[in-house]
């Protein structure tokens, strides 16, 4: 490594060489920039409005991906639905995050009952299967977009409490934090200052492989009925709303779920790839924990 | 402490250290005690959330025309009226009598329900872990013997699309391909008893256990190549041992470690995947019956699932950790110096 460059370009110059995390990327930007265009070409009225003579019209130079059961342009609705998977992979990430590591640090930190306490608390959590708690969840609060995004949310913040709280029992037995206490640094000042930002690489990694988590947990949520409802075109939705159909016009269902496929897939290797890059101590944290969801 | 300095005799090694040993009994005896405030948690849980749903269970056991009196005599008669804590009391008396409450569109007992529903989830989830483990190893070690060669890249990037695929959409294409086109598997419920249930079970089996396998396949090959670079296996190389006696005698064994861990703790991913997979392939299993209750707003049938599947969760992560503990002496003792 020359000396000169700064961090931030070694860290995209091992980035770069790494080809399944540049792939990644790839697909997160394009996933991006549509996002984005469906605010210019795919407004809400415009995703919704139905052309009755186009009822599951196949591929047409109008439509490129032809039409749904009510004669809605198949394409523009994907790209719509890719602006609401990404809200949803973010938000839920952000609640959960924010929450776990919140609950992570000061678990972590002080130790004795309130570690106790929490971590008992997180334990009663985890006894259930992360989508199973999202469903009932979701059940509970009633359909809706918001309730699919808020229960996905609440059911992710155990397993970040956990990586948290692991990352601080072992961040705090370092010198620079003892000598933080020494210098009479209070509580907040040492989780905040001192500890917190050892524990951005960790959370940026895991944040990046939850967002897949959460895109394809609120598709199977929305295609059970339990998430978005009509006619907001979200991709589990729109699933659902043509597997009526899907033995005459097989190739309809192909393009929400391949749209779901890649940006999953996206956001793993990208996850993958900055794992692999700034915390490689994690593949074994969440090597147990995957398997679990 | 000081024990562990002495050299133990055969027989103490059976009694105190061994794979079914009084100690290692003890050790898992103390983590079902430990359970036993988890599992309280998961009942005040699953009971808060009937709490938090919008509507009352009396107005929409009567439907919309019933009176305000019979309404109250209702919530009455069903302790609807009384204070929360102590609601929570006579719940969690029922449930220990194996009473789960009525469903509000049947009035049908809910353990009934469960109890009709239940086996064929279960069957459905065994089919999915033999697909899963079967498959995951299979990757796992083939990838692993032959790590960077074209098979191996292969295999990871069918892993990698696998591990992306949503169960349901998988289904939905296998129904078109298989159950429509081809007409090899039927594509939906759960068929007569007998080899027609099997059967049934192989295309939603195969879906459920898709996740699980991709993500096994990974495992095994990681713990696989760390084995295999280890100095035990250049030893059994260096006394000119076969290959496939080297990997199938010596490497497996302690590659598969981990993999029987992430089996165990997969099966919650099984169970959460079982609700979105009966219900694309319409399977009378009690994912599907969960999400028909959801969303006939019918709350005990849904507490009554939730509760049973984390119950089922909890107590196969038990058994994990005591196979675990069979496996792998060294958290025996760690169990011991507990």
């Amino acid at each position: 490594m020359s000396e000169r460059q700064s961090p931030l370009a070694a860290f995209w110059r091992d980035f770069r060489r790494n080809r399944l995390a540049m792939v990644g990327l790839t697909i997160v930007v394009i996933l991006l920039l549509a996002a984005l265009a469906s605010f210019v070409i795919a407004p809400y009225d415009v995703v919704v409005s139905q052309d009755r003579t186009q009822r599951l019209a196949g591929p047409s130079v109008s439509h490129w991906l032809g039409c749904d059961e009510l004669g809605r342009d198949v394409l523009l609705r994907l790209l719509y639905g890719s602006r609401i998977s990404l809200l949803v992979g973010i938000t839920v990430v952000a609640i959960g995050m924010t929450m776990g590591t919140m609950l992570g640090l000061v678990s972590g930190h002080f130790g004795g009952w309130v570690d106790s306490l929490i971590m008992r608390i997180v334990d009663i959590f985890l006894a259930f299967p992360f989508f199973l708690l999202a469903i009932a969840v979701a059940g509970f609060l009633g359909p809706s977009l918001r309730n699919a995004i808020l229960a996905l949310g609440i059911a992710s913040v155990p397993s970040y409490t956990r990586i948290v709280r692991g990352s601080v029992l072992s961040i705090r037995e370092m010198t620079f934090v003892e000598s933080a206490v020494v210098a009479g640094a209070g509580n907040i000042r040492i989780m905040v200052v001192h500890i917190f930002p050892n524990l951005i690489g960790t959370l940026l990694v895991y944040g990046t492989l939850r967002i897949s988590t959460a895109i394809m947990a609120e598709a199977g949520l929305s295609y059970l009925g339990i998430g978005a409802q009509d006619p907001l075109p979200t991709w589990g939705k729109m699933l659902s709303n043509l597997r009526e159909h899907m033995l005459f016009h097989p190739w309809h269902i192909l393009a929400p779920g391949m749209a779901i496929l890649i940006t999953v897939m996206g956001f793993n290797f990208l996850g993958d790839g900055l794992r692999d890059l700034l915390d490689p101590r994690l593949r074994k944290v969440m090597g147990a924990q995957g398997g679990a969801e | 402490m000081e024990r562990d300095e002495i050299v133990l005799s055969p027989l103490y090694s059976v009694l105190v250290t061994g794979p079914c040993s009084v100690l290692m009994w003890r050790v898992a005896a103390n983590r079902l005690v430990a359970l036993v405030p988890i599992m309280l948690g998961v009942t005040f849980l699953v009971f808060g959330l009937l709490h938090i749903m919008p509507g009352d269970p009396a107005r929409a056991m009567l439907g919309p025309e019933a009176s305000q009196e019979d309404i109250i005599e209702l919530r009455a008669e069903l302790g609807l009226d009384r204070p929360f804590f102590v609601q929570y009391g006579i719940w969690l008396w029922d449930i220990a009598h194996l009473d789960l409450g009525r469903s509000i569109s049947s009035k049908r007992p809910v353990t009934e329900i469960i109890a009709e529903h239940w086996p064929a989830t279960a069957e459905l989830t065994i089919v999915a872990m033999f697909f899963a483990t079967l498959l995951g190893a299979i990757v796992g070690i083939v990838s692993a013997v032959k790590a960077n060669t074209f098979v191996d890249h292969s295999a990871r990037t069918v892993t990698f699309i696998f591990l992306a695929m949503p169960g349901f959409w998988m289904g939905l294409e296998m129904i078109i391909i298989f159950g429509h086109h081809l007409i090899w598997f039927p594509i939906s419920g759960r068929g007569e008893p007998g080899f027609d249930r099997i059967w049934h079970m192989v295309m939603p089996g195969f879906v459920l256990g898709t996740g699980t396998w991709a993500f096994l396949s990974r495992i095994l090959r990681s713990s696989m190549l760390e084995v295999l670079s280890s100095d035990y296996i250049r030893t059994a190389e260096a006394k000119g041992l076969t290959r496939r006696s080297i990997i199938f005698k010596h490497a497996l064994k302690n590659a598969l470690i981990p993999f029987v861990t992430i089996t165990g703790m997969s099966l919650g991913a099984l169970l959460g995947g079982a609700v979105i997979t009966e219900t694309v392939f319409n399977y009378p299993g009690i994912g599907s019956e969960m999400v028909r209750a959801i969303l006939a707003r019918d709350a005990p049938i849904v507490q009554g699932i939730v509760l049973l599947l984390a119950f089922v969760f909890v107590a196969a992560n038990l058994l994990v950790d005591i196979t675990y503990m069979m496996l792998d002496p060294r958290i025996r003792v760690e169990g011991r110096r507990q």
